[in-house]
């Protein structure tokens, strides 16, 4: 199918929107828009983060999942309770593949979920004692953890639990880090709240523990990558490629990260930032206070990779510069050799993406290494300074739609018939059933890692292994084939 | 009164960043910028206002101060 033009798109929109009841449509339409690149401000066509119409089928998730899951949860050697009843924590446990190091259960706690299990009593009566007892036990058990998260669910702002003052008496018996989080599932209309309530409990809690000590020997290549989850192992992907540039990666947030690296991150030279929308308020921070720069940066596909290297390394010495120059050089011969490779099977293919964080701008990149094109893409819980990056990123007249529901997911779909999926597990099994390629892209369907010149070669087989996959011509039923309906009109001729 | 988020950016403009509003804007031109003198009204590159108490001096950016919002 050919590329839809501006008006094709529009109308298709208003032809989406049709079935909605007007109040809805109205308020709908101003979260779906059609790509122009002459746009400076994405607020001229599109609005975001916002709260979620009732009665739509939305795929956000909440602050709860924003601190716990996405910026707290990889912290890998301290214990994250998930104070309140169990299900929020059981049901998220280690779904996300944060990949890390350590011994799990004995100096890292990664996948164990660790809940104050409320019931009827601890609503009735709070839940402060239960929680004080809770981490009394913890060190009990757990002596080498480095200390720990209070990750509240809904119930304890409801019932006014005051988690600050037990984190600051446990703080004093323990002789540890203990971080009350306010990051209760209601708040906010996204996840996206969790992560800045996530980022301000880091600020508050953590950040300042080692200002004014020096003993960290600093050299003046340290940096911080931020906002990178070491999903599939993506972290160690980007960190070797920094490390062979010549640079010293002090802390990962929060992939495989630890306490004492981010109690470190004060002392770096430049945050490094992938993942802008759950961290850029701790950069932003980080900046003001200790007047650390920072920059984005895309480890997606080797033009991206490329273009990064050399925008970090133009903020060093030469040194560093011929580093990225020599890492670029290093890897092109097995770049060139995935792209030989797999560019013939996947040219031209057309893709749509539903996403959150950083994918739905980030991944662009890659897909175009490949000679592949994103014809659709939307963000979760995306704010308007994500769409203002999207838009140079995207091409004209492709579609634009945030937090995209179910039903005008599945149409524009149906309409402009993308080769290749890529949005969350809740989206997979509807488009495969529809005959469509498809790619959980959250935790890259259990594949991974996708950043950096090694990601960029499994991400290219896992394109090509589910675009080119046979299987998808025995999805439609039989009677539904093109020579069976031929077949029919014969016979009933 | 929203509290605003000033640094200078890579050409020496100074950004504007309000975190509540997402609002993410190069100032087109400041009231008072000289080494003794800070502040006034503060033009955007999307056409809004803001006005911001005059300093004594040049602010230390990257920093957050309050501003007042005009029109």
């Amino acid at each position: 199918m050919a590329a839809l033009t501006k008006e094709e798109t529009e109308a298709l929109i208003q032809e989406v929107l049709e079935v909605y009841p007007e109040q809805a449509r109205k308020d709908r339409a101003k979260h779906l828009a059609v790509n122009d690149q002459s746009l400076e401000k994405s607020n001229k066509c599109i609005t975001s983060n916002r709260k979620s119409q009732p009665g739509v089928m939305t795929i956000r998730g909440c602050a709860y999942a924003g601190s716990k899951g996405v910026v707290w949860g990889p912290i890998k050697d301290m214990i994250h309770i998930s104070h309140g009843p169990v299900g929020c924590g059981q049901y998220s446990r280690a779904g996300r593949r944060n990949y890390y190091v350590g011994t799990t259960g004995v100096n890292t706690f990664g996948t164990m979920n660790f809940t104050s299990d409320f019931t009827e009593k601890d609503i009735v009566f709070g839940g402060d004692k239960k929680l004080a007892k809770i981490m009394t036990e913890i060190e009990e058990l757990f002596p080498l953890n480095k200390g720990i998260s209070i990750q509240s669910e809904c119930p304890i702002g409801l019932i006014g639990d005051d988690i600050e003052a037990v984190a600051k008496k446990a703080n004093k018996e323990i002789g540890k880090p203990v971080v009350p989080v306010r990051c209760e599932g209601f708040r906010g209309v996204s996840q996206s709240l969790g992560h800045h309530i996530a980022n301000d409990a880091i600020r508050d809690w953590v950040l300042e523990n080692r200002d004014g000590d020096d003993s960290f020997a600093t050299t003046p290549y340290d940096v911080a990558v931020i906002g990178d989850y070491n999903i599939g192992g993506d972290a160690w992907a980007s960190r070797t490629l920094l490390e062979e540039m010549g640079l010293r990666v002090v802390a990962q947030w929060s992939g495989d990260g630890t306490i004492a690296e981010m109690e470190l991150t004060p002392k770096v030279k430049l945050n490094l930032i992938h993942c802008y929308r759950s961290m850029n308020y701790i950069a932003r921070h980080m900046e003001e206070k200790y007047k650390i720069p920072w920059i984005e940066y895309n480890f997606f596909g080797p033009t991206k990779i490329a273009e990064s290297l050399r925008k970090i390394a133009a903020l060093f010495d030469e040194t560093i510069q011929a580093g990225a120059e020599k890492v670029i050089a290093k890897y092109q011969a097995e770049y060139d050799a995935v792209i030989a490779k797999y560019k013939p099977r996947l040219q031209g293919k057309r893709v749509m993406l539903y996403v959150g964080g950083l994918r739905p701008r980030h991944v662009i990149g890659a897909y175009e290494d490949l000679g592949m094109e994103v014809v659709g893409t939307g963000y979760e819980f995306g704010h308007n300074d994500d769409y203002d990056r999207t838009i140079k990123e995207m091409g004209n007249a492709t579609l634009i739609y945030d937090d995209v529901t179910g039903y005008e997911f599945e149409e524009f779909v149906k309409k402009v018939q993308p080769d290749l999926i890529g949005s969350g597990i809740k989206e997979k099994y509807i488009f495969q059933k529809m005959g469509i390629p498809f790619r959980q892209m959250h935790s890259w369907d259990y594949s991974g890692p996708y950043h950096g010149y090694d990601g960029f070669a499994i991400f290219a087989r896992d394109m090509d292994m589910t675009l080119n996959n046979p299987c998808w011509k025995q999805v439609k039923a039989p009677w539904k084939t093109a020579e069976s309906s031929n077949v029919a009109v014969a016979a009933s001729a | 009164m929203p509290s605003v988020m000033l640094k200078k950016n890579a050409e020496g403009k100074l950004v504007f960043y309000v975190p509540k509003k997402d609002l993410e804007e190069v100032a087109e031109s400041v009231e008072f910028d000289s080494s003794d003198k800070w502040g006034g009204e503060v033009l955007l590159s999307d056409g809004s206002k803001y006005y911001f108490e005059p300093l004594d001096a040049q602010p230390d950016f990257p920093v957050t101060l309050r501003a007042k919002r005009l029109d």
